[in-house]
């Protein structure tokens, strides 16, 4: 009980901040759709024609890529977040209150997860400006929102322990950035399939290719099968592995 | 808690960080209602003691009661009866300064209706009701730290830590806080547990001082018991040309010491530029008993002598005897030391030449 109302107080105080300071999620905006123009328009005749398909059916097939390039690139904003929040004096406060202990953490994975649904929304409303015209029904859209949310999730742990294990803010700012590069390393911009051997291997083991899989087939109001299954399992994984480690950082 | 038990009990408390020993077996008694400062210089062990009298450190060793809870025990039990306003200032710089009392006020529970007055009342005591909807960021140095005590005094914790609270403060910002701090034992009747590296805000605050030097407490007491460690005082004499000389006043007394140099001044038609009566504050003991140099900047501000009292053995303790050819003396007083202002070495420059 205590750690809910503690956690939405911190929530309160995140959104104070992104209302405050709002830089971070223009910028956390802006870039994915900013990539998916560019890909697009500048690299879109050639996909396509690779795809076999127009210009528009390109931008469908890339927007579930940039959705997960959305949530990596928000990643660097709640390290950055997370770290200077832990420089400041005003945690040493938190952690001699009698409050549920880890509530400032959840309550910067709960605003960053506000934070990540406005960037998303911002990417697929540029989407479908450019002539993305999804498949998906109501709840396609349901599984698509929620894989999103569960994935977000996950990420938004792991930046918070990858900033807490940094010594400084400029060290967790960079410590996420190798996360912007899987979606680019799995199915996000092209089919595995087109991929070279290893680089293939590896796109079709990584956390991100069955994430983008299962975003396709729900906007295509297909089945995601076990890409599904492999998502929420990687996202448990990494949301575990990411709070336990988060945990253990803010504790010690 | 009980109302006899002190706030504070810690016995052989240690920590070292790796091969490092940061506090070397430290005991301490604070009781309820007072004020203690644990003084010493940057690096002695203050801000770690706090840190871990406050939860946020876990000793290696140590019997360590907080507000009559066992701290490795119960540390919930502890931060619900605490309040720490540390070195750096616990704000929040991008929410205004009510919005930071409010966040405490939810944090600790405080029903709806009963927060407003809260943060009014504190809003109007610290004197920040002016600025209270201005973001914290905006915030000079003495407000940040009256906002600071502020959001500590939320909860209403009946023991408060103050680390360095005056550490960068102008001095009348120094001394507004002073007043508060006072006001908190006074009203509030709380317990404040100070860490400062101003002899002087020790001396003005605290009913009882322990000195720490690296890692142990060398003394403890009433800044007066303190004061008395150290007999005498200093008379500081500056001379035309540049040299000065420090004068140990010994058992006889300031008035039989001041007369003798003075006698021996005239006799001997030293031209002075400048005379100075320094009596025992807690930056001679400190010099005393430690050997180390406050880091303070103002330490020795106000007494022209300064730094030139030498730490540890070069006070002479016995018989007032002058300590070289220099100014021949009666048995009331004592050269301590000769100094040239251009020279960092002792010189023995006779200033009566």
């Amino acid at each position: 009980m205590r750690a809910l109302t503690d956690s939405a107080t911190m929530l309160r105080r995140q959104l104070k901040h992104i209302r405050r300071y709002p830089t971070p999620l223009l910028t956390y905006t802006a870039i994915p759709v900013v990539f998916l123009l560019l890909f697009v328009y500048v690299l879109g005749g050639t996909m396509s024609a690779g795809l076999g398909g127009s210009r528009a059916a390109y931008a469908g097939y890339l927007t579930p890529g940039i959705l997960a390039t959305t949530i990596a690139g928000a990643a660097q904003g709640t390290a950055i977040a997370v770290a200077m929040d832990m420089t400041g004096g005003i945690v040493a406060r938190f952690k001699t209150m009698a409050i549920a202990r880890v509530s400032v953490l959840t309550g910067h994975v709960l605003g960053a997860l506000v934070q990540n649904f406005l960037a998303l929304a911002a990417a697929l409303v540029a989407a479908l400006v450019i002539g993305f015209r999804p498949a998906a029904t109501v709840p396609d859209w349901l599984g698509v929102i929620g894989v999103l949310a569960m994935f977000t999730f996950a990420i938004t742990w792991l930046s918070a322990a990858l900033a807490m294990s940094a010594k400084s803010i400029a060290t967790a700012s960079n410590l996420p950035m190798p996360l912007l590069m899987l979606p680019f390393l799995g199915s996000g911009v092209v089919p595995t399939a087109s991929l070279p051997t290893p680089l293939r291997w590896f796109a079709n083991h990584q956390p991100f290719t069955p994430v983008i899989e299962t975003l396709r087939a729900l906007l295509n109001d297909q089945s995601a099968g076990t890409n599904l299954t492999k998502a929420v399992a990687w996202s448990v994984v990494i949301a575990l592995g990411g709070y336990l480690w988060a945990r253990k950082l803010y504790n010690r | 808690m009980l109302n006899k038990e002190p706030a504070i009990a810690v016995t052989g408390l240690r920590k070292s960080y790796g091969p490092h020993l940061v506090l070397d077996g430290i005991d301490l008694t604070v009781p309820q209602g007072t004020i203690f400062s644990l003084l010493g210089p940057n690096g002695a062990g203050k801000t770690t003691t706090v840190q871990i009298l406050s939860t946020l450190l876990k000793a290696d060793a140590g019997q360590i009661r907080v507000a009559g809870h066992d701290l490795a025990a119960e540390p919930d039990a502890v931060r619900a009866a605490i309040g720490v306003t540390g070195q750096f200032s616990a704000v929040d710089d991008l929410l205004t300064g009510e919005e930071n009392l409010r966040l405490m006020a939810d944090l600790l529970h405080v029903g709806r209706g009963r927060r407003r007055q809260t943060v009014h009342a504190l809003l109007e005591r610290f004197d920040l009701a002016d600025v209270a909807r201005k973001p914290v960021a905006a915030y000079s140095g003495g407000l940040r730290r009256r906002l600071d005590l502020a959001m500590t005094m939320v909860g209403e914790p009946r023991l408060i830590f103050l680390d360095e609270p005056t550490a960068g403060l102008d001095p009348r910002s120094r001394r507004d806080l002073w007043q508060t701090v006072r006001g908190l034992v006074e009203n509030d009747g709380v317990t404040v547990f100070l860490t400062t590296q101003y002899l002087e805000e020790a001396d003005q605050l605290a009913d009882r001082v322990a000195l720490l030097s690296r890692g142990a407490l060398v003394a403890e007491g009433t800044p007066d018991q303190l004061k008395r460690l150290i007999p005498g005082g200093h008379i500081s004499v500056r001379f035309a040309d540049e040299t000065a000389l420090t004068v140990r006043i010994g058992d006889a007394g300031i008035v039989d010491s001041l007369r003798s140099v003075l006698e021996q001044l005239d006799a001997r038609e030293a031209e002075v530029a400048g005379l100075s009566v320094h009596t025992p504050d807690l930056d001679d003991v400190f010099l005393a008993l430690t050997g180390d140099a406050p880091a303070a900047p103002t330490a020795g501000v106000g007494s022209p002598a300064g730094p030139a009292i030498p730490a540890g053995p070069a006070i002479p303790a016995g018989p007032a005897i002058p300590a070289g050819p220099t100014l021949p003396t009666s048995p009331t007083a004592a050269v301590i030391t000769t100094t040239t202002a251009t020279t960092t070495a002792t010189t023995t420059k006779d200033p009566a030449r």
